[in-house]
């Protein structure tokens, strides 16, 4: 226990009554400190360092719009679709609420996505931040859940259909995967047992967990500290500023210089976010699907169907895994085993072993079905994030230090990444669908191959301290 | 601490009441996870259903629902019938020989898929991820299918394609045909659907 404080009886009132707390409630006092007034976090943050905190507000955003939106909403397939008409129509400002919601959660991709491209541009997630990224990883795919399971409430046919082609993917699963969809819906198709269980999951089971990832994901940061622009370890470098002699010479504290940063970011944010409320809550059938105004039903498909836009990219992959896309994976595996055994410098045990999990593969590749595949991949694109802190092997941390040529695979990456995200929107055509083959052979191969490119060409000289101009 | 000797005893029967408590844990697991599988109200609702075909004409399809899902009668045209066989190059299954007990019954194992000729009764749910496929009768070229299109279906969310013997063209993200449902004639305009003679 912390020691007893005494306070000279000629302070002020407020001095006191901190002082009576702090005595009865350190943590708390600990806690503004640890991470607040004495975190100390490289004083070279850019722009793009506001995604943290924007998502944080999104996020308290969604929880609030959410309890307020659930005194109205009813779970039940009979009424969902009218439930939201009535919060639409007849609740006093329910638009508001409602649209404050649905475009939160296109914004919490979006600043999600940025969040991330971040991460990749200044290598974010390299040792000691492994663990950051994990947590992070694992927030993004409790977030698509979250949206997914979100999107069935309304009972629109864009929610029906959405969620009978998800819970469908389970089915692929060779032997459990009939049993599991059953499980996941309740019911033989989806219906009223399908939205009640999705309907518990999106507002207590799923914001629970990503609550206790984000708590996860603040402490490992706070732990290790701050990765910044130039990706150079301000613990490493001198000690001593002017608010304290062992904290690192590069650093600033959170509050109140981010703080401000942060809230000068929060504004911007909500000039944009208000203006799609206000003037596009749908943004052009993408963030609320035309479809979704129509109430569900089970026996008509609308002509048109595709996800939410951001789960454009990984639906792209699951339409590019075809037959014969299956045989070009074959090809890929058969390459890379062959890689393994006749090029890698590995003991020959494990060149063995290489040699028959790709041999295995290869059976399983053949046997099971596309369908299955396609799935597989679809899962794996957002899984391989998990594994980039072991993927990237390039002496520099940050893009500035890298060969300039790393920026253009970035660049090829990240079109890669919008053309599949536009494919997705899109109906199925052939044209598409090869390139959108192209473009997931292209996206794994990009963090598949990463070991290889990342640790090819010259890096740039890495200066001892951040790169920071006063003004 | 570190002088003390371990106690393998006590440490023995630590490692037993943890075991028991696991096992228990898991037990109170199930009913939980059981609470995840259809109920009986759910089951109950799958009985067969009666439509009446005495309306329908070549050319046209009625959609029934039977367990909550769409079931597709359609007549076809004699050209419809005749352009069936010379589609057999294209297909994936073009014999219903897959799965034949999940999505062919016996009495659809045949060039049509169907008891009667003319009468196409077909799940219309694709079996590759769920969807109901759109209509897509006009032959010729269009967008999303083949020039040489002979009429059938198309999958909206993934692009699989049906002939209108519901089976799935080569190449397609969907590995089955359509499945025809278990159904027998009452007479000839009367149509059960959920059940047939030998059940």
């Amino acid at each position: 226990m912390a020691e007893f404080k005494e306070i000279s009886p000629n302070a002020s009132a407020g001095a006191k009554l901190t002082n009576w707390f702090e005595n009865r409630f350190p943590t708390m006092f600990d806690a503004y400190r640890v991470h607040m007034s004495e975190y100390y976090a490289p004083k070279n943050f850019n722009f793009w360092y506001i995604f943290g905190s924007l998502a944080l507000l999104v996020l308290v955003i969604q929880i609030v719009t959410g309890i307020f939106l659930v005194m109205h909403y009813k779970p039940d397939a009979a009424k969902a679709f009218e439930s939201v008409e009535y919060i639409m129509r007849d609740v006093p400002w329910g638009w508001l609420i409602r649209y404050m919601h649905s475009t939160g959660a296109s914004a919490f991709f979006i600043v999600v996505y940025l969040h991330m491209f971040r991460g990749l541009l200044y290598g974010s997630y390299r040792k000691p931040r492994e663990l950051v990224w994990i947590f992070g990883c694992a927030i993004f795919l409790a977030l698509m859940g979250e949206a997914f399971m979100g999107y069935l409430l309304p009972w629109g046919q864009m929610s029906y259909w959405g969620a009978q082609v998800i819970v469908n993917l389970f089915s692929a699963i060779p032997f459990i995967g009939p049993d599991l969809a059953l499980l996941i819906r309740g019911d033989y198709v989806v219906s009223d047992a399908t939205l009640n269980r999705f309907f518990s999951f999106h507002v207590i089971a799923v914001p629970l967990v990503l609550l206790g990832l984000v708590v996860a994901h603040l402490l490992a940061l706070h732990d290790v500290g701050s990765n910044n622009p130039d990706g150079i370890e301000i613990k490493k470098g001198p000690k001593g500023n002017r608010w304290s002699a062992t904290a690192p010479a590069d650093g600033i504290p959170f509050h109140p210089y981010y703080s401000v940063h942060d809230i000068f970011g929060v504004c911007v944010f909500l000039i944009v976010f208000t203006a799609v409320i206000f003037f596009a809550p749908e943004a052009g059938g993408y963030f609320l699907e035309y479809n979704n105004f129509i109430p569900a039903d089970p026996l008509v498909t609308p002509a048109h169907i595709a996800p939410v836009w951001y789960f454009t990219p990984f639906y792209s992959m699951l339409r590019a895994i075809t037959t014969e896309m299956v045989y070009v994976l074959v090809a890929c595996v058969v390459l890379g085993a062959a890689f393994g055994v006749f090029k890698a410098k590995l003991p020959g045990v494990f060149k063995g072993l290489i040699a028959v999990a790709a041999a295995v593969t290869v059976a399983l590749m053949l046997a099971i079905d596309a369908k299955f595949w396609g799935v597989v991949v679809m899962g794996g694109a957002v899984i391989i994030l998990f594994f980039l802190p072991w993927l990237d092997c390039s002496p520099a941390r940050s893009i500035r230090y890298r060969p300039t040529w790393h920026k253009y695979v970035y660049a090829v990456f990240v079109v890669n990444f919008v053309i599949l995200a536009y494919l997705g929107v899109q109906p199925p055509s052939p044209v598409g669908e090869r390139v959108s083959q192209l473009g997931t052979l292209i996206y794994f191969g990009f963090f598949l191959l990463m070991p290889w490119w990342s640790a090819k060409g010259e890096p740039k000289p890495v200066p001892d301290r951040v790169t920071y101009q006063a003004h | 601490m570190s002088d003390t000797p371990i106690d393998s005893s006590k440490r023995t029967w630590l490692i037993a009441t943890g075991c028991a408590g696991a096992v228990g844990g898991v037990a109170t697991a199930v009913p939980f996870v059981s609470t995840f599988q259809p109920s009986e109200k759910a089951k109950a609702a799958g009985a067969a259903i009666e439509v009446d075909i005495s309306q329908l004409k070549p050319g046209e399809r009625i959609i029934a629902e039977w367990r909550g899902k769409p079931v597709w009668i359609i007549k076809r045209t004699p050209e419809q019938i005749a352009d069936l066989p010379s589609l057999d190059g294209q297909l994936a299954d073009p014999k219903s020989e897959r799965k034949p007990d999940e999505f062919t019954p016996p009495y659809a194992r045949n060039e049509h898929r169907s008891i009667k000729p003319e009468i196409l009764v077909a799940v219309g749910i694709c079996p590759h991820l769920g969807c109901s496929p759109t209509e897509k009768y006009t032959p010729g070229p269009q967008p999303s299918l083949p020039d040489d299109w002979k009429g059938g279906f198309l999958c909206p969310c993934h692009g699989s394609t049906f002939d209108l013997a519901g089976r799935v063209f080569k190449n397609k993200p969907s590995p089955d045909n359509l499945e025809i449902p278990p159904h027998m004639y009452l007479s000839d305009t009367r149509l059960l659907i959920g059940e047939d003679k030998k059940a």
